[in-house]
């Protein structure tokens, strides 16, 4: 067999490992499931109304849950990979992994393993949230190709999410410092277009950052492929900035991997 | 003296037929400005068990550590299992199997699915990895908790489950960082049971211990470690031979009888005039304890209580350390 279907095996059995760890621990799945159901509620069911007048025409005429339910999926995944920070910072304290490597095995497996895993996770959690959304109202005018596109951008984005927080998993020396850099994807959406359009922002910093930061395009391209909004440039910064990010996600990560440490 | 130094420099390279299993040459390494291991030489032949022996912090752990390709030395000239450490670090991996310290199993898995999981990363077909694990955890006495998670195991049994990790691969070189640290004497004896097994059939193994009873046990050649540096070489009869036995240690009722019987044993007993303590060198042996008491009783002198000192590796630092220094 070629290094590469070596590479491809380890990996699988790395991602069984994964899933027979959420098996026996389902809190943690389910954990990062409620929050941004959570949060849908919250937004809908709380400020929506505050946020619909506030909004006026800007967010045109379509109901608010149907605008704010790709920023909550957007979130989910957010969340997703915040959780995976905490596991694979918790998972590289374990023995296990300094036996892993020592054993000829493919030295990233481990953590495509838990990536794979992870971007599971959360493809069910996003689904979960989409049925708790139509619950309250949701209404999606997407064609079934609009749909897959809309999957294929949320798959990409989780991907690079998840890379980018198996880094700071490594980079941390405790699970509490992997989590709190983990909240920083988490909580980008909140200055996005997640909630109300970046145009509605004061002018200022804030706005600037909203309108360009990685996540509003991403979350304009999903609203717009589910919900018909024009979608502009924003498919292409969209893709653009996933691809950089698991890049760079991957590579970091990597190398953080095959670092030894003094202990 | 007979401590073997390590054999150094060329002219020593093995020819192919009897390549070492390990061989190092000035291996070295700091973290930071701290030492942990100042040029030691290391040869270990193939199909024979080696121990490392040494406290506490002497960089025993850290051998096995670079030797295992967990980390790399700042420098010094490594082959295992007659590859290069740094240029063919994945043929080393591929050759050895490591039990370390801290266990090296998955918690959250049952012993089974530990199991399973090695003959997976070792590329076995799903049959003959079930039946590598079936076979394993017979051997290992683990069949009965085979279902269960790891987590739940004690410590004899995760130490078992380690080292029959280890063993799915059929490993050529297998490391033990302290194989028996922390377990209770029973399972150490079961320990100690299982690493003999493995070698009589071939497997060469490099233990670390801090346990001179476990490296005299166990292994053929033995080296003393400490802070760094190998201070001696040799088989267990060799290191013993540089304690020169043990001590019995007398306790007397008065000054008088401690007098008494230091004159007797003038040439080499230690006194301890505050304790009416008088140390003096003995293997511990009944027939030399006999002598020892029939003498006092020749002289009437009255002891009150007698403890048995044997070496320990306490005494082989004193002795290996002290004459060095």
């Amino acid at each position: 067999m070629s290094g590469l279907s070596y590479a491809v095996r380890d990996s699988a059995t790395m991602f069984r490992r994964d899933l027979k760890h959420a098996q026996r621990f389902p809190m943690l799945t389910v954990s990062g499931l409620l929050l941004p159901i959570l949060l849908l509620l919250l937004f809908e069911g709380v400020f929506g109304h505050a946020l619909r007048t506030g909004l006026g025409a800007t967010a045109g005429s379509a109901s608010y849950i149907d605008f704010l339910t790709p920023g909550i999926l957007v979130m989910t995944a957010g969340f997703a990979a915040e959780t995976t920070a905490v596991s694979v910072c918790n998972d590289m304290a374990e023995g296990i992994i300094a036996r892993f490597r020592t054993m000829a095995i493919s030295r990233a497996s481990v953590l495509t393993g838990q990536v794979i895993g992870a971007a599971f996770r959360t493809l069910i959690s996003a689904t979960l949230v989409i049925g708790v959304a139509m619950l309250i109202g949701f209404r999606s005018s997407a064609s079934p190709v609009a749909w897959i596109a809309a999957t294929g951008v949320f798959i990409m984005l989780t991907v690079a999410l998840l890379w980018l927080t198996v880094a700071f998993g490594l980079l941390a020396k405790t699970p509490a410092g992997a989590n709190s850099l983990a909240l920083i994807p988490a909580f980008l959406p909140f200055i996005s277009s997640a909630f109300i359009p970046s145009g509605s922002i004061a002018d200022g910093g804030t706005r600037w950052f909203a309108a360009n930061e990685p996540f509003t395009p991403i979350i304009n391209t999903l609203r717009g492929l589910l919900t018909g909004t024009p979608i502009g440039h924003a498919a292409f910064w969209a893709v653009g900035w996933c691809i950089v990010l698991t890049a760079a996600g991957y590579l970091w990560a990597r190398s953080l991997y095959g670092r030894t440490r003094p202990s | 003296m007979t401590i073997q130094k390590a054999p150094a420099g060329p002219g020593h390279e093995a020819s192919p037929g009897t390549q070492p299993a390990i061989c190092a040459r000035g291996l070295r390494k700091s973290f930071g400005d701290q030492v942990v291991l100042d040029g030691i030489d290391l040869e270990v032949a193939e199909g024979t068990i080696f121990a490392l022996l040494g406290p506490n912090g002497s960089g025993k752990t850290t051998t096995v550590r670079i030797l295992s390709t967990l980390i790399t030395g700042d420098a010094g000239a490594v082959t295992v299992a007659g590859h290069d450490l740094r240029a063919e670090a994945g043929k080393v991996r591929a050759a050895i199997g490591v039990t370390g310290q801290f266990s090296a199993v998955d918690g959250f898995l049952t012993g089974q699915e530990n199991l399973l999981l090695m003959a997976d990363l070792h590329h076995l077909s799903r049959a003959e990895g079930k039946r590598r694990a079936a076979e394993l955890l017979e051997k290992f006495d683990l069949v009965d908790v085979g279902k269960k998670m790891a987590l739940t195991y004690s410590g004899g049994m995760r130490r078992r489950l380690d080292l029959a990790m280890t063993l799915v691969g059929d490993p050529r070189l297998i490391f033990l960082d302290e194989p028996t640290t922390g377990l209770d004497p029973r399972s150490r004896r079961t320990m100690w049971e299982i690493i003999a097994d493995l070698a009589a059939g071939g497997v060469t193994i490099f233990l670390t211990t801090q346990y001179l009873e476990e490296a005299d046990q166990l292994a053929g050649q033995i080296a003393v470690l400490d802070h760094g540096r190998l201070v001696a070489q040799g088989t267990a009869t060799e290191l013993k031979r540089l304690i020169a036995g043990g001590h019995v240690l007398l306790r007397f009722g008065s000054a008088d009888a401690l007098d008494r019987a230091a004159a007797l044993f003038a040439s080499a007993a230690a006194r301890d005039d505050e304790a009416l303590t008088l140390q003096v060198p003995n293997d511990g042996g009944v027939r030399s304890l006999k002598d020892l008491l029939d003498r006092l009783d020749q002289h009437a002198i009255a002891v009150e209580t007698l403890t048995v000192h044997t070496p320990d590796l306490d005494d082989v630092f004193l002795a290996i350390t002290g004459s060095q220094r």
